[in-house]
């Protein structure tokens, strides 16, 4: 399996429904897709049978202020039977947030999409529970976010009486 | 008697307690962790019970979230090395190396070959002493206690290797974009030596304690298992996707660092089960003796070399050259001042660390920082499998099945 072939089978299914093709640096080939498309994309990457796509291994976000649109969806799949690797990439716009979940093809892509969302405020339509997963539950706002600033934010948790009793009224009952 | 669901899902913890606190009766939620033992790190699981039955289990994770993809965003591409061993703290050199394998690609430059076999042998001892805390602690989980220090006694002679070629037992940060920080001490291949001759006994000595144990068999074998299909499902990869029978090593299919041209196996089971991963990691161990047998002795007859590339855009000048020529000089200035700046675009790195595929994804906008660094840690993910594996067995069972899966919760919080 190379580039070659995975690109050529993509737009003899697809044709001008996914958009421009690249090159990552690391050699494996970029399929720019529209969010309408990534789950029929992935679908048919993985249920082909030459193709074979059976692993996703890597789901994020990338947060491009400045440029639009503004984030992108990243997937790396990778296929066992060929020992290729292939990479997709949805961009989103920040007013409309959405891209759908792809939990329906691979379950692993779960705690990934929920990390993408906790970190970026991106909206899986469709996820089962997207929920924040590595900040605390009543966080606001999206910390990988580039214009979210390194430090300065106030502590989250405190030693001191005053601190918790202003911030946490029952803790006095 | 409660209706156990096993079809494919990955719970969260509020579709536990919310049905809990709504006033559903007919099961018992307790929560375990974050400050447990045997959770291995700061891990909560939400466990909804039957009796003694897991009805379902939901895994909390965050507790130890440190913000390190976006800490590596203000740093330099070579400063950035010291966070990815605070990730995986039990094999911070497999971090480093898929770290800046990751930045290699996106510079394109070559490692010479005795840094890369270097590398080879330092992180397959990595993957000796990570798997040596797994089965100390996985062993002690069940009470077997003086397994743990027999493991603790040859991970600390492994320690001291790491911190004779980097100062550092643990957060050694020893690859560097572009070759090794320092070159080998003159004394590194006889002590590695030392540890090689001893390890395959050790290893026969630890699998004497548990491999025909009775003990060990009744609480291991049978217990939390999974089939291949499921394990692909829930992303499961390393020893624990080994164990189901699918023989997929990163090392040997999609190889890096030169290890097709090691002679080794990849170890694989058929059960899915706590067992089958313990024997897996047990014939990984042996496997990785072997390759580090095999990188030492091609150090060996290399003897002394370069332990970094000579592209003076990645690597420092040696200090003999930076007082006889100018561009030396200004080379070195750039990189300590600056850093490097590889052209824009993004690229992956994969490897096979000891707990499954670590693959580090770099965005570069063309300046001396990554502009994102994106870490597929196989502990977070392997955890999804963790709810599956435990529907319908006993909780005493959930114990041997988080350290069966081998969980740093450093990685997986990040």
């Amino acid at each position: 399996m190379d580039n070659a072939t995975v690109i050529e089978r993509l737009q003899a299914e697809f044709g001008d429904k996914i958009g421009p093709v690249s090159s990552m640096l690391s050699g494996e080939a970029t399929i720019n897709v529209p969010r309408e498309q990534i789950v029929a994309v992935a679908q048919f990457l993985r249920d082909d049978s030459a193709l074979a796509y059976n692993f996703l291994e890597n789901l994020c976000g990338v947060d491009y202020l400045g440029r639009q649109p503004r984030f992108e969806v990243v997937y790396h799949l990778l296929s066992h039977a060929n020992r290729h690797r292939v990479c997709l990439k949805v961009g989103i716009t920040e007013k409309d947030i959405h891209v759908p979940t792809l939990t329906g093809l691979w379950q692993t892509a779960n705690y990934q999409e929920r990390e993408a969302y906790d970190m970026f405020g991106i909206i899986f339509d469709g996820h089962p529970a997207l929920e924040r997963i590595l900040m605390p539950d009543d966080w606001s706002g999206f910390p990988q976010r580039k214009d979210v600033p390194l430090g300065y934010e106030e502590v989250a948790f405190s030693n001191t009486e005053a601190q918790i009793s202003a911030r946490k009224p029952f803790a006095e009952e | 008697m409660t209706f156990i669901d096993h079809s494919l899902s990955v719970p969260s913890p509020h579709s536990i307690t919310d049905p809990a606190l709504a006033g559903k009766t007919n099961t018992m939620v307790l929560n375990m962790g974050p400050h447990h033992p045997s959770t291995h790190g700061v891990l909560r699981l939400v466990v909804e019970l039957d009796g003694e039955t897991v009805v379902n289990v939901a895994p909390d994770v965050g507790f130890l979230h440190t913000g390190i993809e976006k800490n590596m965003e203000f740093k330099t591409y070579q400063q950035a090395v010291v966070m990815t061993d605070r990730t995986d703290y039990l094999a911070p050199l497999s971090n480093n190396l898929s770290y800046v394998l990751a930045v290699e690609k996106l510079m394109g430059v070559d490692i010479p070959e005795r840094p890369t076999v270097a590398r080879v042998l330092l992180v397959e001892l990595q993957r000796i002493s990570s798997h040596l805390v797994w089965l100390s602690s996985h062993a002690l989980d069940l009470a077997a206690m003086s397994v743990f220090l027999y493991g603790f006694r040859e991970r600390e002679q492994i320690l001291d290797i790491f911190e004779m070629v980097s100062g550092a037992r643990m957060m050694t940060s020893y690859f560097r974009v572009g070759g090794l920080a320092y070159d080998l001490p003159s004394d590194f291949l006889p002590t590695v030596k030392a540890l090689l001759d001893i390890m395959p006994s050790r290893i026969d000595e630890y699998e004497s304690l548990l491999t025909n144990n009775i003990i060990w068999q009744e609480r291991t074998m049978g217990v939390g298992a999974i089939d291949s299909a499921a394990a692909i499902q829930y992303g499961l990869t390393g020893p624990g996707l080994r164990a189901t029978g699918v023989a997929w090593d990163l090392r040997k299919d999609m190889p890096y660092c030169g290890y097709e041209t090691y002679d080794f196996n990849v170890p694989i089971a058929k059960n899915g089960d706590i067992y089958d991963r313990y024997l897996v990691r047990m014939a990984e161990m042996r496997e990785s003796v072997s390759i580090a047998r095999q990188a030492w002795q091609r150090l060996k007859d290399m003897g002394p070399g370069v332990f970094q590339t000579s592209n003076r855009k990645v690597a420092p000048p040696p200090k003999s050259e930076i007082t006889h020529s100018m561009e030396s000089l200004i080379h070195h200035f750039k990189l300590w001042t600056e850093g490097f700046k590889p052209p824009r675009g993004d690229a992956l790195a994969a490897i096979e660390s000891p707990r499954g595929e670590l693959a580090t994804y770099i965005v570069s906008d063309g300046g001396p920082k990554p502009y994102r660094v994106h870490m597929r840690a196989p502990s977070f993910i392997n955890l999804q499998s963790l709810p599956h594996m435990a529907k319908g067995q006993l909780m005493a069972d959930l114990v041997a099945l988080i350290a069966s899966l081998d969980p740093v919760l450093g990685e997986v919080d990040r």
